[in-house]
Parts: structure tokens; sequence; C-alpha cells
């Protein structure tokens, strides 16, 4: 039997300018380490396929690792990209 | 694997499957999701981003246009290089220039006056089959439509055009690309299977599939069961009428048939000739390079260009030269020849050349008249090319109108070709397209030229609206006591008074004789006291029309006053169908029958009320009894409304006591019903509450104090100022219940009203079951419409349920002061009798209009629960107050 292990939040924000760099530093990070990441994205106003590619591959390696990502302050074009590629779900998002 | 495992995994309905491995899943998979993710992030951006996108894939397009139709030339064998290239440019810059000023991106359309604003949502992926017979060109169209409209397409060339068409792709999406689009826009598929076809065509991230192509093609997309845009196979009847241009439609028919060697499915293929012109119309073609074939090469062509068992043309032909079908076929003909044309007399199956043909081989028919030549043009279009192209050559409008009547197509073409005609944009004002929507005559959606706007979902955003209300009374309302004297004011040659015996008897008519001018020729026409019938109205129309009547006083009650309304009707517009009149209506504002407006004589109508109840006088309603037909007729327009009214009490003075109370209560409860209805407005508020305090405050006065000359004043006042208000408002589910009650039991209708009334007050102000659709109400307010009436009557209370509660016990007080039954059970009905008679009481109940302007939609049980709540009667409307969920 394992204690339940405290979880702690880590903060990524995300540089508008450098989006896919940004979600790939965060990913690095996710490696293993069972903890809530937050990617902050209030600076962020858009997303091209490359960082949506950056973002499916987050949530898959969340799910191998039973991390939880939250998205925090995504605009609502964003939210709706999620969602139209089907990547919502894999998110919790926080305003 | 095969792909039957990968369909169940994926829990998706595919056809059946012979061979798609999981590598070509994979493959078809990374193409959508590819797509998919371009398509999602596209969603963001705006209209000028998508216009700087589109504008150099215009020019690119048009900077290829050239090697792209060498390209499709080359490789499909199809076609003339130079019509091709000019398919590129038009595909390119009359496209650009139809849709470069649209807006496909936010708000495409706004209509303030309608308060409503269009919105554009893009599809999403769109899978896209091109065909072999304008590959380039289509994928050119195809792509700017696309990024004009932010969607992501995957492409499926014809397998005999793929080199060039994918060549396209490319341009198109680098150009995109380089100027932002998202990556993987635009794919297209590494090589044609149906099998990849079918797997996109069903999957359920493609949002559309826009197929033009063949029929195969086009019906395996609308078989998929996703949204479709297919087209339709043509075949063009072209109609040269006698008074036709012929120099420009011998031209024009020859410039459109060879076109690109006949391969554009609009393109013309049988020519209907009239007598008078025929041979000058062949001639025309021979000297400008057709060949008219004899009748053993017409056998051949017929023979070897038509499969005789399929009806199709054979591929070999398709697209290519006149002077080289004919060498192909053993005709002999000048090699510049441009066009073989062949003389039929027949059109269908017995006649193949009379199908569509893509090549240069026009069929010509010659038509004895104009109804011959337009049925064989219906004959053309109905073998195989209905919702298509349709062309007529003529300088006679009226038969131009004929025919765009006759020909089921999606584009009739005027005086000018057909093929080029039809792409919209260059000899006409249509919507340049690659993709010609043939309607449900070509088993297509849509008979539009296919354009950017089917390329979008567009949302309307509504914002509220409210009908327009009007206020609408009598031009003149004269009241207070001796008020009748004012009928001196009113000139008139010719008056019929309409009552009944009783007034003259105690006479009230002669009151009125001595009020009118004295050189008025006055006539009395005495009818039945009950609801008028059409009998009593028409010998009421013959004794206006004898006497000439220019003014119809009308001195009685509601019925003596209906009666007037209707014979007025039927006086002025004699054709007037009063059953049709009396067709049901929801909103009298939006009604569909409308009252006659033009009238062969014109009358005044002055009503003279001698009751203080229905209002008659003010309101545009009037009762019929149709004995024949065994109903009743309830007429109902604002032209019925009386030109004046006398609202003099002198003639209430002496009403009995019984009606005195019945009539009050009439009052009262248009006034409560017309304070909460859905039509209600400040206007008819103002009258509403106006009448129920003077009724709460002078009804029992007049029942008490029949002779007290202000009670009756007031309460004749009150009956109609109620009037007015529910002229305007209307009445409501009270009058549905005392309607069928008062019909079934034969009970006064104010007594109806009475035994409903606090019941009704109580159901309004509780929590609906089924709200009432109304726009001009914000929220539902009949509870607090009672608690304002409350409070005009000063009855205190803290809250809007107490106050419910105060005004129910004040109306209950009131009946009980008039003495009116509180029950129907008092009323001697057995509760067997009252249970047998449900089934109909409810029925009626529900087909009356009148709950149709109630705060709250009765559901067809509560109608019967209300008449129950009637029944027990007394101390049942608190008590339904106290037990149900109360607004507040």
């Amino acid at each position: 039997m394992t204690a339940a292990m405290s979880k702690i939040a880590e903060i990524h924000k995300i540089d508008a300018n450098r989006v896919v760099e940004s979600l790939r530093a965060a990913r690095k990070k996710l490696d293993g380490v069972n903890v809530e990441t937050v990617l902050e994205f209030s600076s962020v106003l858009r997303v091209d396929p490359r960082a949506l590619c950056e973002l499916e591959a987050l949530a898959i390696l969340a799910d191998e690792s039973n991390d939880r990502i939250c998205l925090l302050h995504v605009n609502v074009q964003i939210y709706k990209v999620l969602k139209l590629a089907k990547l919502s779900a894999r998110f919790d998002f926080r305003n | 694997m095969v792909i039957t495992e990968a369909r169940q995994r994926r829990g998706r309905s595919l056809p059946a499957s012979k061979s798609l491995t999981e590598e070509r899943v994979s493959y078809l998979e990374s193409l959508l999701s590819q797509a998919r993710r371009a398509a999602a992030v596209f969603t963001q951006y705006t209209q000028e981003d998508v216009d700087r996108i589109v504008k150099p894939m215009v020019i690119a397009g048009l900077e290829q246009a050239q090697r792209l139709a060498r390209l499709a030339v080359e490789e499909t064998k199809l076609g003339v290089l130079e019509d091709k290239a000019l398919k590129n440019m038009v595909a390119t810059e009359f496209v650009y220039n139809y849709v470069k000023d649209k807006r496909t991106v936010g708000v495409i359309r706004e209509f303030p006056e309608r308060r409503l604003v269009e919105v554009a949502e893009p599809i999403g992926v769109i899978f896209s089959l091109t065909p072999i017979t304008n590959p380039t060109s289509t994928v050119l169209f195809k792509c700017i439509m696309a990024i004009k409209t932010r969607n992501a397409v995957i492409f499926s060339p014809h397998p005999s055009a793929w080199a060039c068409c994918f060549e396209a792709v490319k341009i198109m999406y680098e150009t995109a690309l380089k100027h932002g689009a998202p990556e993987g826009v635009f794919t297209c598929l590494e090589s044609h299977d149906l099998e990849d076809n079918a797997y996109l065509m069903h999957h359920k991230d493609v949002g559309l599939i826009d197929a033009t192509g063949g029929p195969g093609v086009v019906k395996a997309a609308y078989s998929s069961g996703k949204p479709a845009l297919g087209v339709g196979p043509g075949n063009t009847p072209v109609y040269l009428e006698k008074t036709a241009d012929l120099n420009m439609a011998v031209v024009d028919i020859l410039t459109s048939k060879t076109f690109d060697n006949g391969t554009i499915c609009a393109s013309e293929q049988t020519v209907v000739v009239d007598d008078e012109i025929y041979d000058r119309v062949l001639r025309k073609f021979t000297e400008l390079g057709a060949h008219v074939c004899n009748e053993s090469e017409t056998k051949i062509l017929e023979r070897t260009l038509i499969d005789p068992k399929t009806g199709c043309m054979q591929p070999m032909a398709v697209g290519q030269k006149a002077a080289d079908i004919a060498r192909m076929i053993g005709i002999s003909v000048n090699p510049n020849t441009k066009l073989l044309i062949a003389r039929i007399h027949g059109v269908g199956s017995k006649f193949p050349l009379s199908l569509e043909k893509l090549f240069p081989v026009l069929a010509v028919y010659r038509a004895k008249s104009t109804d011959e030549a337009l049925q064989v043009c219906v004959d053309v279009n109905h073998a195989g090319g209905l919702g298509h192209t349709a062309v007529v050559f003529s300088r006679n409008d009226e038969i131009i109108r004929r025919f765009g009547e006759a020909m089921n197509a999606g584009r009739i073409i005027v005086n000018s070709p057909g093929s080029v005609g039809a792409f919209g944009g260059v000899y006409n004002d249509m919507v340049p397209t690659f993709s010609f929507g043939c309607g449900t005559g070509g088993g297509n959606s849509t008979t539009d030229n296919v354009n950017v706007y089917h390329y979008l979902n567009i949302k309307r955003v509504a914002r509220r609206t409210q009908a327009h209300m009007w206020f609408r009374v009598p031009n003149q309302i004269y009241f207070n006591l001796n008020a009748t004297e004012n009928l001196r004011t009113l000139k008139s040659a010719s008056t019929v008074i309409v009552t009944n015996l009783a007034m003259e008897q105690v006479g009230h008519v002669d009151v009125v004789r001595r009020n009118l001018p004295p050189q008025t020729l006055i006539h009395v026409q005495v009818i039945p006291d009950a609801e008028p019938e059409v009998k009593t109205i028409m010998q009421g129309v013959e004794v206006l029309n004898f006497h000439k009547a220019d003014q119809i006083i009308a001195l009685g009650g509601g019925s003596v006053i209906d009666a007037a309304k209707i014979m007025k009707l039927k006086y002025e517009s004699p054709d007037a169908d009063l059953q049709e009149l009396a067709a049901p209506f929801m909103d009298i504002r939006k009604r569909v029958v409308e009252y006659p407006t033009e009238k062969v004589k014109r009358t005044r109508l002055v009503a003279i009320s001698t009751t203080s109840g229905t209002g008659s006088e003010v309101t545009p309603f009037a009762v019929l009894s149709d004995k024949l037909a065994g109903c009743k007729v309830t007429l109902a327009d604002y032209s019925l409304t009386p030109d004046v009214a006398i609202v003099d009490p002198q003639f209430v003075m002496s009403m009995p006591r019984v009606l005195t109370a019945d009539t009050g209560i009439d009052c009262l409860t248009h006034a409560l019903e017309a304070a909460v209805s859905i039509y209600a407005s400040p206007y008819t508020d103002s009258n509403a509450m106006q009448a129920i305090r003077l009724t709460f405050k002078y009804l029992p006065i007049a029942h008490e104090h029949p002779h007290d000359e202000e009670a009756r004043s007031m309460m004749h006042n009150a009956a109609c100022i109620a009037a007015i208000a529910f002229s305007n408002a209307a009445v409501g589910v009270n009058h549905a219940l005392a309607h069928a009650f008062g019909a079934r039991f034969g009970v006064a209708h104010g007594r109806a009203n009475a035994l409903m009334l606090p019941h009704v007050i109580a159901y309004n102000a509780a929590v609906p079951s089924k709200f009432m659709p109304s726009p001009n109400q914000r929220g539902y307010v009949a509870h607090k419409k009672y608690a304002t009436i409350a409070d005009l009557l000063g009855l205190v209370g803290s809250t809007i349920p107490d106050k419910v509660a105060r005004l129910i016990t004040a109306v209950e007080g009131l009946l009980d002061q008039l003495a009116v039954p509180r029950s129907i059970a008092e009323m001697g009905i057995s509760a067997e009798e009252f249970e047998r008679a449900m089934p109909e009481l409810s029925k009626i109940a529900f087909d009356d209009p009148s709950w149709r302007s109630n705060p709250r939609m009765p559901l067809a049980s509560e109608l019967i629960e209300l008449f129950w709540c009637a029944y027990r009667g007394r101390g049942v409307a608190k008590s339904i107050i106290n037990s149900k969920q109360q607004l507040v």
C-alpha cells in the first residue's frame, strides 16, 4: 500500500511568441513527475498546427504518467480550436 | 489487419471494404488529422487574414494557368489547351472578382431592421473529388473557395487527371502556406483508390463532400450519409426560336459546343430550331465550319458514339476534336471541321444522339411550332439533364418566359453560350463556379452555382423582436347621460335603426328617433332578441339596400350590435363570405384571411349599447349563429368596429338586477383577462385597470341601487372601457371555459364567467406548467399584474402571493354581494351529469380561440381541472393558491 502523494502545481507561462518551445519545455518537465502542471495561456492569442501537435503530445504524456494538465486563461478561440481538434477533454481549464 | 477491425475499433459505420490495410488506414487517418488540425487552427483567422492569403493564390493560379492547362491536356488527352487555360483563368480571376469583397468570416450580413445577423462558421474538413474534364480549373476554384471560408480540403482527383491536379493543389498549398495559411490545409491523396474514397466519405471528421465528377462519384457522395455537394449530369436543350439573332446564336453555339471539345457538362446537346429558320440555321453552321451529317453518317454516329445498352457516350470520343471523331468512326469530313451536326427526329433512348455528348457532336431538331419546340426541349431536359442547364435564343420575352417556366434547370441561359454562360460572370451576372448544382432533378441539394456560401455554415443571430402593436377604438365615443343627443351632429339622409322588440316597447327607439336630425329618413328594423342568424342578417341587408341607408344605428345589447356589424359588412361588401372570414387565426395581426377593403357602398355604424357588459359598441367582434351549418361563427376584424359608440346610461337605468350582476361580471372578466393577456400593452393596461377599479366601486351600488345614476353611468363606462382593453389585448382561458360551459348548460355568459373567475386568477398566478410564447412580454408577469390590481383596489398585502390571494378574496366577495351562484354544483347540476359532459366541455374549451392570448398555456388536463374547481366553487381558488407553487 502506498501513501497518497501530495500534488504540487507547477505553473508554466506560455510565451505567445514561442508557443511550441514553451510547450515543449513544459512537456520535458512532465516526464515521470506526478504533479499538476498549469500552463498559463493569458498572453497567447492564437495557436498554430505545430502548437496543436505539441499540446496533443503533452496530453498523451500526461495520460501515460497520470499527471493532470490545467490550461489557465485560454481564450475562447483557442478553446474552440482544442474542442475541434478533440483535445479539450484531455485538459482541465481554469479562468 | 484489414479495415473491418479498424472499423470496429473506431466504432464507425463504413461500407464493406475488401482490402484497406492497416497501413492504408493509418495513412488516411494521418491526412485527416492534419486536415482536422488545420481546420481547427483556421477558425482563429480573421477576414483580413484569409483575404491576405487568397489574393496571392489567385495570382499564382493565373501565372500557372497555361502550364496547368498543358499538364491537363497531356495527362487526360481531353479538351483543348487554349480552352483549358481559359478555364484556369476563369477559375481564378473571375472567381476572385466575385469573392474578393465578400465577407466569409465572422459577421457576414446584417439586417438591422429585422434584428438579424448572419455569422459564418467554417465546415472544417472537406473531402473534394475533382473530375477529368475540368481537372486543374476545378482544383484552383475549390482551393480559393476553401481558403476564403477557412476550410481544409483533402483532394481526390480523377485517376486519369491525378498528376495535373496534384500539381495544382501543390501550387495553391505552397502559396497559401507562404502567406499564412495553416499547415495541412490542403492535402491530396497520393493515388486514386475507390476504397480510400469510401473510407474518407464515411469518416466522422469529414464535414462535407464536394463531389464534381461523373454520376457514380456523385451518387457515392450522396449515399455516404454526409452532407454533400454533388453535380448531376447534363443534357442541355437549346431552343433556337425564329425571332433570335441567328448570327449571334450560331456563333455562340459553336463557341460553346466546341469549347474544350465539349467537355463542359453545361454545353449544348440538342438544338431545337423553328421550322421557319431551320434551313438558314444549318447553312450558317456549315458556313462557320460545322459538318451537317447525312442520314447514313448520322446512323454511324448513333451506333459508334453512344453505347446502345447504357445510353452513355463512348469514352473514346469524350473531349476529342470533331474531325478526329469523324476519322475514328469513318466519316469523311474537312479536317478543319469544328462540329458534327446530326439531324434527329425524336428524343430518348430510341434517338441516342439526343442524349448527353461531351464532345463536339450536336443534335438538331426541326420543330413545326413553338409548342412542339418547347415540348421537345422538355423531353431533352428530362432525358438525363434535369436540373442542369437549358439555353434559349429569342428576342421574344414571352417565349423566354415560357421556356424558363418549362425547363427544370438551375441555369437557364438566354441568348448566350451554354457552357461558358453557365460558369457565370462571363456572359451574365450569375455567380462564377466550376460546380453546377442541379437541384433535386439532378439528385443534388441545390440548383445554385456552387460558391463560397456553400462552403459555410451560416449562423443566424436573431435578436428578440416585438410584433407591432396597435390600439384601435371607434372614431368617436360619446358618453354620460343623454349622450344620445350627439346623434344630431351625425348627418344622414337615410338611417336604419336595428333593434329588438323590447327596445321599441320601452321607448328607447323613440329616444333615438327624437335625437336624429329632422331631415333624416328613418326605418326601424326589428330583429329577434337572440344571437343573430344568417337569415336575420340577409333580411337586414335587404332593408339597408332598399332604403339606401347611409347610417345604421344599432340599439340594444350585444346580439343587436353584432347583427348590425355583420349587416354593415354584407351591405358594403356583398361578396364577403362569412364562413371564410370566420377562419381561425392565432394573431389577428397575422391572420390569413383578409376582410374586404373594397366596398361598393359606405355607411356609418352607430352603436348604442343598452347593457353594461359586452362592450360590443367598441369591439371588433361579432357572433353569428349559422343554424344551417349548426354552428356559431365568430367574426373578428377591426373593420367591424362601429364608427361611433354612444355610451348613454339612460338605456341601462332599468336593467334588472340579475342582468346587472351578470353583465357587470362579464365586464370585470374582460378587464382582468385583458390585463394579464399576452397582448396587453400600456395602452390596454390603463383601460383594463380603470375598468376594474370602476367595477369594484360601482357594480355593487348599481346592483343594490339600480336607480343610482352615477353608479349606472360609471358601470356603463366601465363596460365600454373594459371592451376597449380586450378589443386590443384579447381575453383568456376564463372565456374559453365560460363559452363551453355556458353553451352546454344554457348559462348566461356573465354568470358562466363568474363561476370560473377566482379559479382562473389562482391558476394564472401559479407557476405555469407550460408558458405561452409571448414575444411582447419580458418574463411571466400575470401574477405581478394581479398584485398591481390588488394595490389599485387598496387590498394591501405584503407579497405578490399575498396580494393575489387578497384579489381572489375581493373577487369572491364581489360575487357574493351580487348573489351569483358560486359553484356549478349550486346550480343543481349533479357531479355525474357534469362528469358526463366533461369530454365535450374540455374539447370545446380547448378549441376555443380565447385561451390563445392567456398568459399561461392551458393543458387539456388543466382545463378539466379548472372545470372541476368551478364545479366545487367556494374556497377552491384559495386552496389552489395555498397548494400550488406561487410565483413571487
